[in-house]
């Protein structure tokens, strides 16, 4: 087991390597330029010096190899320098945007597994009943309709049904409080996008849980389990669920790890001050450092959660821990 | 230059009045107390420092913190010739032949570490802007190339010299990026204003979140009587349209201060009705289409002109201002300034004729590239193509994100472009700088030579009679549009803004950079 979790955990280092020589790259392929967007962006005329002092102070004008290899020296130590664009250090850009991310990928994903997997285990002991429709068409609809969809009208249903009641329309907060300082001002603006990214995120695990117990129900063991005269509940829930929850968990794994850097439209529906956002706006900004860690940050969340899923694969199935 | 209003002065104003389609509202007895809600339609800006910056996002973010030398007169922002002290006690009258200018600072302002601001504070910060030390960046230095030298003669005394007496520096000095700095932070990290916030301006910094908000309270000790009314703001970012239109409809803000599309407008006064007021504005932002003249066939000046002479503007304007955020025809001066073409002058210009089948031509295939920004670039650049298919010119619109539109420009890998020429406070000679050949103004990307126009725009910028200046300004105006047609200015963007009603003491200007310190804002509820 020992020896499994090692090979994993070495196997990570040439991944995040190979990532990191590739944003490099694929960010100078795009046209464009930083200081131009910042002095110029809003349309208004700009001192040429100071575009050639810009260039030195973020030093862009060095040769590209010098560039590579101090960003590579700085990814090995953890340290991804400061944004181009802010002059802040990455870590607190990132730092300051990846709380409210996480609270809405936990969120999405708590909604998300408590109606995924009683649902998706109800349709498939129900298999082709009016239950079964109604749950499959209600999860077809969550991967069919995309989230942010979903985010624009839930914001104008509940302005118009508030403005309707109470004559004064009303949305969620547009500033987030942390939890901590203030809980319900924190839910009464996180609620919305968690629900509407959770549907869609439930919608997929829901498809997936239903086929799985599906195929593990038709199973010998399951068979020899009623043979024996087990109830129907405890085949279900330690023999039949425990097994169909394989490829779930690792559903939910890939999901959750997308939810920190991928909510880029949701995050901006709901002005959720999030890395998501933060990611489209370094890109449109050409801000070299801070995309580089953004990435490497995603890179990272999907190799450790990739990593955390191969583990808890060792835990619910024997076979992968003796082999 | 205040003196020297003219009859045309007070044309221009009264055309610019009449293009205000809600009147500012009449005056009230302020009342104080209360906190404005406000949205920054921006992601979080690049930093806190105005010197530095070009976006309005830094000055909608920090500018009640700060005290300028002078700006535009808040009581009257949409006035583009007057211009009024907020630290110096009298607008000054030029010695030496217009070279000098000599400025009386307050006594008694202090900034919030509670240090004296002196007159050694404004000169250092002025200082910094035009000579900006080395690794020290200046946005906008090139604006004051007549500056000789700037210094405090005394403790209440800021003195200017010039090089040449010339018309644009006086309005130059409304910058409102030109924010007043502590000497003696500027001496020890020049760097500092870049992420800190230390002014005297009629707001105490309180908190800021990257990204995401910032608070002020009133500064107790700001030097303009009574003001501000409000206890405090705040100001919350949100780049999308559309969440900025939900929080004022549900009043979790009160206001944004760059501007809303017409549909917005339509929108929020059908939903509120007289819960909300809407003011509107001439902008001093415009498109420009800018054809490439190193490249054919836009090198010759008959190819440049038939396209010119294809596009409507006149009836364009009305149609396109239902969608998008345009309205006024106009040369290449703000039409609000004394120095704009009238409309019979326009209409003497190529592409401003009043009868349109008799100014288009036949024949042409190219590519227009345009910036993936919808308003009003896109509308804009429909509005184009469709113009010119009328005279058998066939547009492809490519349509690609701000970095690259701006290396293609560099580059000059593009046929004909849609630009915008965005500017703070009018000042028309220093506004139509984009307009000079790129081997004289390199943000200029037409590839076109033309001493001629060089040499015009050089004798504008020392003509300090009002009225030479005009007629200078109508050949510089004719070089560029009707002899070259090096470019084509297309219609002045409208600025709508859109509020709740109990918003009050807040005037419209033409552009969303000037008059943010919200020392003048109220709230009536």
């Amino acid at each position: 087991m020992y020896q499994y979790i090692l090979k994993r955990v070495l196997l990570t280092i040439p991944t995040l390597l190979g990532a990191a020589a590739l944003v490099f790259l694929l960010m100078r392929l795009i046209p464009g330029d930083i200081c131009l967007v910042r002095l110029g962006g809003g349309g208004s005329s700009f001192d040429p010096r100071a575009l050639a002092n810009c260039h030195a102070e973020i030093g862009i004008d060095r040769p590209f190899i010098v560039q590579f290899l101090e960003f590579i020296w700085g990814a090995i130590r953890l340290d991804f320098g400061t944004s181009m664009w802010s002059g802040k250090p990455v870590i607190v850009e990132i730092a300051a945007r990846l709380p409210v991310s996480l609270e809405i990928a936990v969120l999405a994903t708590v909604v998300a597994v408590s109606i995924a997997i009683p649902l998706g285990t109800i349709s498939a002991l129900k298999q082709n009943s009016w239950l079964d429709v109604v749950v499959r068409v209600f999860a077809i609809g969550g991967i069919a309709t995309p989230s942010f969809w979903i985010g624009i009208v839930s914001i104008l249903l509940v302005l118009d049904i508030s403005g309707w009641i109470t004559g004064t329309p009303w949305m969620p907060p547009i500033d987030y409080v942390p939890f901590w300082k203030n809980p319900i001002a924190n839910l009464s603006m996180v609620a919305l996008p968690a629900i509407t990214v959770g549907y869609r995120y439930a919608a997929v695990s829901m498809r997936m849980t239903r086929s799985a117990m599906l195929e593990v129900m038709k199973e010998d063991y399951i068979r020899t389990a009623r043979a024996k005269g087990l109830i129907n509940k405890l085949i279900i829930n330690r023999h039949a669920l425990k097994n169909a929850l394989l490829p779930i968990v690792t559903l939910i794994g890939i999901e959750f790890a997308f939810l920190i850097g991928g909510l880029v439209v949701t995050e901006q529906v709901f002005n959720l001050n999030g890395v998501g956002r933060l990611f489209v706006q370094a890109v449109q900004n050409q801000d070299y450092t801070l995309t580089q860690a953004l990435v490497m940050l995603t890179v990272a969340v999907f190799v450790f959660t990739n990593l955390a899923v191969d583990l808890l694969y060792a835990w619910l199935d024997p076979r992968i821990r003796f082999n | 230059m205040q003196a020297k209003k003219s009859l045309v002065t007070t044309l221009a104003a009264a055309c610019f009045a009449v293009s205000i389609g809600h009147a500012a509202p009449a005056a009230e007895t302020p009342k104080r107390g209360g906190t404005l809600t406000y949205m920054i339609p921006a992601d979080a800006p690049p930093s806190l420092d105005g010197h530095r910056e070009g976006t309005y996002a830094t000055v909608h973010t920090v500018a009640p913190f700060y005290s300028v030398l002078m700006r535009v007169d808040p009581e009257n922002p949409a006035d583009t010739t007057r211009f009024v002290c907020d630290l110096c006690l009298e607008v000054p009258k030029p010695t030496d032949d217009g070279k000098t200018y000599t400025f009386k600072i307050r006594t008694g302002v202090k900034f919030q570490d509670g240090s004296p601001l002196t007159a050694a504070d404004v000169a250092a910060s002025w200082h910094e802007i035009i000579f900006p030390r080395k690794g020290v960046l200046s946005a906008r230095a090139n604006w004051y190339s007549m500056v000789d030298e700037v210094g405090a003669a005394d403790a209440t005394t800021v003195v200017f010299k010039l090089k040449f007496a010339t018309p644009v520096f006086l309005p130059a000095l409304a910058d409102p990026y030109a924010f007043i700095y502590e000497q003696k932070i500027l001496d020890a990290d020049p760097h500092l204003y870049e992420t800190h916030v230390m002014g005297s301006g009629p707001f105490r910094f309180v908190n800021y979140t990257i990204g995401q908000s910032i608070e002020g309270v009133r500064n107790p000790d700001y030097y303009h009587k009574g003001e501000p009314y409000l206890d405090g703001f705040k100001g919350i970012f949100a780049p999308k349209q559309s969440v900025r239109v939900d929080a004022i409809r549900s009043d979790r803000a009160a206001i944004e201060f760059r501007g809303l599309p017409p549909s917005a407008r339509d929108e929020l006064t059908k939903d509120l009705g007289d819960k909300i007021t809407v003011q509107t504005s001439d902008w001093n932002c415009g498109n420009l289409i800018t054809p490439n003249a190193s490249r054919k066939p836009f090198d010759d000046v008959r190819v440049r002109r038939a396209l010119l002479l294809a596009i409507d503007q006149w009836r364009g304007g009305p149609a396109l201002s239902k969608i998008a955020n345009v309205h006024t025809v106009g040369g290449i001066v703000f039409p609000g300034s004394p120095l704009a073409a009238t409309k019979a002058e326009l209409q003497q210009l190529a592409g401003f004729w009043p009868d349109i089948e008799k100014s288009r031509a036949e024949g042409l295939s190219f590519e227009l590239l345009n910036r993936n920004v919808d308003q009003p670039y896109k509308f804009v650049g429909i509005w184009l193509v469709d113009e010119w298919s009328k005279i058998g010119v066939h547009a492809t619109q490519k349509v690609v994100p701000t970095g690259p539109w701006f290396a293609l420009m560099r580059a000059g890998d593009f046929d004909v472009v849609v630009e915008a020429n965005c500017n703070s406070i009018v000042n028309p000679v220093l506004d139509t700088q984009k307009y000079l050949p790129h081997d004289v103004f390199v943000e200029n990307y037409g590839y076109y030579k033309d001493p001629v126009e060089a040499d015009l725009y050089e004798k504008m910028l020392r003509e300090p009679d009002p009225t030479k200046l005009r007629t200078l300004m109508r050949a510089y105006e004719k070089q560029i549009i009707d002899v070259e047609a090096h470019e084509f200015p297309m219609l002045w963007w409208e600025r709508i803004m859109v509020y709740q009603s109990y918003v009050k003491g807040w005037k419209i200007g033409p552009s969303h950079y000037i008059n943010q310190d919200l020392a003048d804002i109220w709230l009536d509820r």
